[in-house]
């Protein structure tokens, strides 16, 4: 262009050799330098235009439209973003483009794709995949997660998956009535709450105590139906043992777990007594009151001598729950029968057992029988015949007295309407 | 009337000239008063262990404050229910044998049966169905000397068996553990057996019957008209009459108050015995 402006000055002589003024000279200089000027503005702009019409590169290109906090979709869901936020979160050191890969150029399109955080995530989605959220119409992570662009380590209180917060986080679904009817499913969340994990969790902050996770995993979460999943019925025991590992251990040492072991699964797990989510303190009373029926599911003929026992009669009455149940004499988890001499029912242990309640406890004493059924001859002939002897003395005296007393009752009247309407008394 | 209060039937039974006689002591009346609150207060708190699984039984226990206050008030009252009856063997003993009293163990104020209360059974029904004429009583019919065998019978039974409950490990040391087993069929049997014998055959017998209704307050009181008595126990007041010893019964009449009093107190327990009755029954039959 200078080029072509040192050519047009040359031309103010002419190749014709015409003679041009000054001030016609000077003018034109001034065209020529302005046109210069306008130019290279002109190419300026041209240059920034074309160079912006390339890669967005920084986040503050992004912000520079998604940090207004009103910022809408379509569809009305919100699309912005907090930058400071986000600078702090574990993808603080990532650039937009790092997960919104499609997003090449500006403007960029309406529509996005969903952002495959299996790109860096891989474990996690395969477990995913397979488990009883595969199917979820929401982002299957930030479900769980929370606002992809605050993500936190789960070692960080602030994020959603931090030990203290799941239980809040599953709940959100998992408390749900609505949500759990339609899938068929309790809602544990509230239950979860008032059990003694929930209590550890949410009174003593306690890290370790179970929370969701904690039994059903995170990703790879599957059906208690499922023999891979660690809520599978079998695979209980173990689970529990994770944190009560000495408990397992005497389960497992047990008749229930022995039988367990053996493939027998109609025997009882942990969960079976203590329940999934609603677990109580063992020692509190409402757990005793509730427990012995749990037992009677199965021991229906032992629940049923015991509930003619007074260790029964006085524990079904509220308020009175330091009578025997049937751990108490039986013991929780280690389970053994009478016929194992290391089992606490057996008949040289029995003065020590009883003894925990009945402190001055002897050999004789501890001849009680605690399930016996008076109406059974073999299992003990004496009160069997005592049992028949009150009954009769109760059945043969009530009848006797009754026909008596109906008798009296009849003849008595009788003679006292007779007399009454003999002196006239028309009231009788 | 003016000065309601002190007015006694004694002032109407001068112009009626209606005279009382004495029939229970004071020491007897106390006795039964003792013998039928303790009675109450054990039934109403042995049966709802008896029945601990129906749904009465849980309420009631939870609003005296659980079972643990139901055993605490079934031990009182069995504790005084013992000393009452302990009371009543000594003063047996001292009528007998110390102040050589006749008439403890036989005769016709005795309450051992004899003869003739057999006699009077099978009299009193043949009577009943109109087979003979209504057989005359002496000082305590029969079924008044069952009723007593029946609680001196169960005192025994239903007190030891509860005593070696209660003290389990002290009577192991002399009877074998299967006895405890036993102790409570027998507790809980004979106890069901005194309930349901004392507010249904009892109250109806000596209370509700026609010659009572609706209640024999001469246990309250202590006295009985004349007329009542000659009805009650014609064969009593001929002896008495005969042997010169019939002036000697002579009371007051009772005042009102002890009339208002004893009425309150019987039909309370009258209709508490009836309620537990209900309540017994409808654990069998609900």
């Amino acid at each position: 262009m200078a080029d072509a402006a040192r050519e047009l000055g040359r031309s103010t002589i002419g190749p014709r050799g015409r003679v041009v003024s000054p001030d016609a000279r000077r003018l034109l200089r001034l065209i020529a330098k302005t046109m210069r000027a306008g130019l290279m503005v002109a190419g300026f702009v041209l240059f920034v235009l074309v160079a912006a019409s390339g890669k967005l590169c920084a986040e503050a290109d992004c912000l520079g439209c998604h940090a207004d906090q009103s910022m809408q979709d379509a569809a009305g869901h919100s699309i912005a973003v907090d930058g400071a936020k986000f600078g702090k979160s574990i993808h603080g050191s990532l650039k937009c483009g790092d997960c919104h890969s499609d997003i090449k150029d500006y403007p960029h399109p309406e529509h996005l794709k969903k952002v495959q955080c299996s790109t860096c995530h891989a474990d996690p989605a395969t477990g995913l995949a397979g488990s009883v959220h595969a199917d979820g119409k929401d982002h299957p992570c930030t479900s769980c997660h929370g606002d992809a662009h605050s993500i936190f380590p789960k070692t960080d209180s602030r994020s959603a998956v931090y030990p203290l917060n799941i239980p809040r986080t599953c709940g959100n679904c998992h408390g749900n009535e609505g949500m759990a009817k339609k899938h068929g499913l309790a809602s544990v969340y509230p239950l979860y709450m008032d059990s003694i994990h929930g209590f550890a969790l949410s009174k003593e902050g306690l890290l370790v105590a179970a929370n969701c996770t904690s039994c059903h995993g995170s990703h790879h979460i599957l059906s208690r139906k499922d023999p891979q999943s660690p809520t599978f019925k079998a695979n209980i025991p173990n689970t529990c043992g994770t944190c009560h590992a000495k408990i397992t251990d005497e389960y497992m040492a047990g008749a229930h777990g022995k039988a367990l072991a053996a493939g027998k699964t109609t025997v009882p797990v942990c969960s079976d007594c203590h329940t999934a989510h609603d677990i109580l303190q063992p020692t509190a009373d409402a757990f005793r009151m509730q427990s012995t029926p749990i037992c009677g599911n199965c021991h229906k003929d032992k629940f049923s001598t015991y509930r003619d026992t007074f260790h029964s009669q006085l524990g079904s009455l509220g308020g009175y729950v330091q009578t025997a149940r049937c751990w108490d004499c039986h013991q929780a988890h280690d389970v053994r029968p009478a016929s194992d001499p290391s089992s606490p029912i057996a008949a040289g242990n029995l003065v020590a057992t009883c003894g925990k309640c009945h402190a001055n406890a002897n050999k004789s004493f501890v001849q009680y029988q605690p399930h016996a059924n008076a109406h059974v001859r073999k299992m003990n002939p004496a009160l069997y015949f005592i049992r028949l002897f009150m009954n009769l003395l109760l059945a043969g005296t009530l009848t006797f007295f009754m026909i008596h007393t109906i008798l009296w009752l009849i003849r008595a009247r009788y003679d006292q309407v007779k007399k009454r309407s003999a002196e006239g008394d028309k009231h009788a | 009337m003016p000065d309601l209060e002190h007015t006694t039937a004694a002032a109407e039974q001068a112009e009626t000239k209606e005279r009382f006689y004495m029939r229970f002591t004071p020491e007897q009346r106390y006795l039964h008063a003792t013998l039928f609150s303790t009675f109450l207060g054990l039934a109403a708190t042995g049966l709802p262990m008896r029945f601990s699984e129906s749904i009465w039984a849980r309420h009631f226990a939870a609003g005296v404050g659980g079972f643990g206050s139901i055993l605490f008030f079934h031990k009182l009252c069995a504790v005084v229910l013992t000393l009452a009856f302990l009371i009543h063997v000594r003063d047996l003993f001292t009528r007998a044998f110390i102040r050589h009293e006749k008439g403890i163990f036989w005769g016709s104020t005795s309450m051992v049966a004899n003869w003739k209360d057999a006699k009077d059974l099978f009299g009193h029904l043949r009577w009943f169905v109109g087979l003979g004429p209504k057989p005359q009583f002496e000082r305590y019919a029969y079924w008044e000397k069952f009723d007593y065998w029946a609680v001196f019978w169960g005192m025994i039974v239903i007190g030891f068996s509860g005593y070696a409950m209660w003290f389990a490990p002290f009577f192991a040391r002399f009877l074998p553990g299967w006895a405890l087993n036993a102790a409570l069929v027998i507790h809980s049997e004979e106890g069901l057996l005194a309930i349901l014998f004392i507010f249904s055959i009892h109250f109806v017998n000596t209370h509700l019957r026609p010659d009572s209704f609706p209640m024999d307050m001469v246990v309250f009181t202590g006295v009985e008209s004349e007329e009542e008595f000659k009805h009650k126990r014609a064969l009593e007041y001929a002896r008495l009459e005969k042997t010169g010893k019939l002036e000697a019964k002579l009371a007051d009449a009772p005042h009102s108050w002890q009339v208002h009093f004893s009425k309150i107190v019987g039909f309370t327990a009258i209709f508490i015995g009836l309620l537990l009755l209900v309540f017994t029954l409808s654990a069998y039959f609900i």
